[in-house]
């Protein structure tokens, strides 16, 4: 093992991966339409009926799609998080896991790079709907394009980690939808992706308090800063945070001597035998 | 911290070699003891009834489980200390199929063969000449989901071979196929071992797959009920074929699982 063997198998990983998105459409066009719905009806909906005040990072007024377009690019890459998830259950189910799992690379190692190649699915996601978003009116600083993108790779990375340690945890293909509506919902609304932490908290005290210990509040506001050319660094500092946590729950997961695979399946003899 | 590759092994080495391995599902011993080697540029076959141990002591083998009591070693490395640099020499076939169905076939093998670092070049090359044996050079381009079984295990042959491994592990890789391509695939695997000195470990429950100058591992309820070349273990139990040994080694013990 050398350093141009883990390239080799970082970059077979991650065109396996492209190879598999490219050839499942119908997953690209739901990534791209859920947000659209939400762009599209939902946002010209509460455009009318709610304004927003001016918050950082914003200087002046905006509209309510401009708004929740950063919630709606994290909620693109939640989705591709748990999709990874649900290709490394299916993996696993199907066998071709074994086949990863038995080569000559740690699998730290090939964990980050299934992780990576997530994170460049829903890039190429989250940069589609960001084009489809423009031709609906929704403009973000020009820069703000490029400088988003440190952040999303961040935030990819937290929600692929998180997808990977549930991963770690589902026995079968079948359980994965209640997981996927347990998980990506409550995530989603109890967030400061539809509406800002102040607006949750003149409306419930204690929802604001969920809103805010909730780690997808982080990503979003990371996204929502970086697009205006600032760090909000309690947001970078959670997300940092949470995804060294999910990245060190999942290692230890898939890890043959210690983690969840094994005790699941057996080990030495029990002290009474 | 993953040591460096030990030096001075000879060619006459084995390239597998299982100590006293035991292993527990809960209360439930799988495996008591088990102990074997197996040698390069021969097929060592592991028959036992379902739910022998076989599949358990794969899984060891491969540390798709770690192996908490005894000792692995894959050509003097043992993937407890070694972690997973001691799986560089092994190839695998699973019992269950691992290939991706939506990947064509050429595209599986070179994402096997990236995995283990080889040059796409030099990986198309082999990929060609592995097909190539297997008479499967004309499906390249195929979808795996378009194959059929026999075909299916065929590629997977090729996958497991495609790095030139020192020891290739084969569970029972023939379940379900005709004849024709079961008779084909085992004596491909045989002319491997022989030819590029490959030690071959193949779990089986065909009798008709095991050549009397085989070596033989009889594993029942988790124990090696006997080792030794094949005609040397069916002299020993006095029985006149491998199927009359087998009976006699297990006891009639779920002799059911067991074909001819």
């Amino acid at each position: 093992m050398n350093l141009m063997h883990l390239t080799r198998a970082f970059n077979g990983i991650v065109w396996r991966e492209l190879l598999r998105f490219l050839q499942q459409r119908e997953r690209f066009f739901a990534a791209l339409v859920r947000p659209l719905i939400w762009l599209i009806i939902f946002a010209a909906g509460f455009r009318a009926a709610l304004g927003i005040a001016i918050i950082p990072p914003y200087q002046t007024y905006i509209t309510y799609d401009v708004y929740i377009t950063p919630g709606l690019l994290a909620m693109i890459q939640l989705f591709n998080g748990m999709q990874s998830s649900l290709s490394m259950v299916y993996d696993r189910e199907m066998g071709s896991m074994r086949v990863l799992l038995t080569t000559p690379l740690p699998r730290w190692f090939l964990l980050m790079a299934r992780l990576f190649a997530g994170v460049i699915v829903s890039l190429f996601q989250v940069y589609t709907f960001l084009l489809v978003a423009y031709f609906f009116g929704v403009e973000l600083p020009p820069l703000g394009y490029l400088t988003a993108i440190p952040a999303l790779i961040l935030t990819g990375m937290l929600f692929g980690a998180l997808g990977m340690l549930l991963s770690s945890t589902i026995k079968q293909l079948e359980n994965f939808a209640g997981i996927m509506n347990f998980v990506i919902f409550p995530m989603f609304f109890a967030s400061s992706a539809l509406y800002p932490l102040w607006k949750m908290k003149e409306g419930s005290l204690w929802l604001y308090y969920i809103c805010l210990y909730n780690p997808f509040t982080w990503a979003v506001e990371l996204i929502r800063f970086a697009f205006y050319l600032e760090v909000n660094w309690t947001a970078l500092a959670v997300v940092v945070g949470c995804l060294a946590v999910f990245l060190g729950l999942s290692f230890w997961a898939y890890d043959p001597s210690f983690g969840i695979q094994q005790r699941k399946v057996g080990g030495p003899a029990p002290a009474a035998a | 911290m993953q040591k460096e590759a030990p030096t001075g092994r000879s060619a006459h080495d084995p390239v597998l070699t299982v100590k006293d391995v035991s292993y527990y599902y809960g209360p439930k011993q799988a495996l008591h003891d088990v102990s074997f080697e197996v040698y390069p540029g021969k097929v060592t076959a592991l028959l036992g009834p379902n739910g022998a141990g076989k599949t358990t002591l794969f899984s060891l083998i491969t540390r798709l489980f770690d192996a908490p009591t005894g000792r692995i070693e894959i050509c003097g490395k043992s993937p407890s200390e070694w972690g997973a640099k001691a799986l560089g020499p092994l190839g695998v076939v699973f019992q269950q199929p691992t290939l991706d169905l939506d990947l064509t076939v050429k595209q599986n093998l070179r994402y096997f063969a990236a995995l283990r670092g080889l040059p796409r070049k030099e990986a198309d090359e082999r990929m060609d000449a592995a097909l190539d044996a297997l008479d499967m050079k004309e499906r390249i381009g195929e979808r795996v989901r378009a194959l059929n079984g026999g075909h299916r295990r065929r590629v997977e042959i090729a996958r497991s071979i495609l790095h030139s491994p020192k020891l290739l592990l084969l569970d029972e890789p023939t379940v379900g196929l005709d004849v024709p391509t079961r008779t084909a695939i085992v004596r491909h695997i045989h002319e491997l071992a022989r030819k590029d000195k490959i030690g071959v470990l193949w779990a089986t429950h065909l009798f008709d797959e095991i050549e009397p100058g085989d070596d033989l591992l009889v594993l029942n309820r988790g124990r090696i009920v006997a080792r030794g070349e094949t005609k040397d273990v069916v002299a020993e139990t006095g029985a006149k074929d491998l199927g009359g040994a087998f009976q006699l080694l297990i006891g009639g013990d779920t002799g059911e699982d067991i074909a001819a």
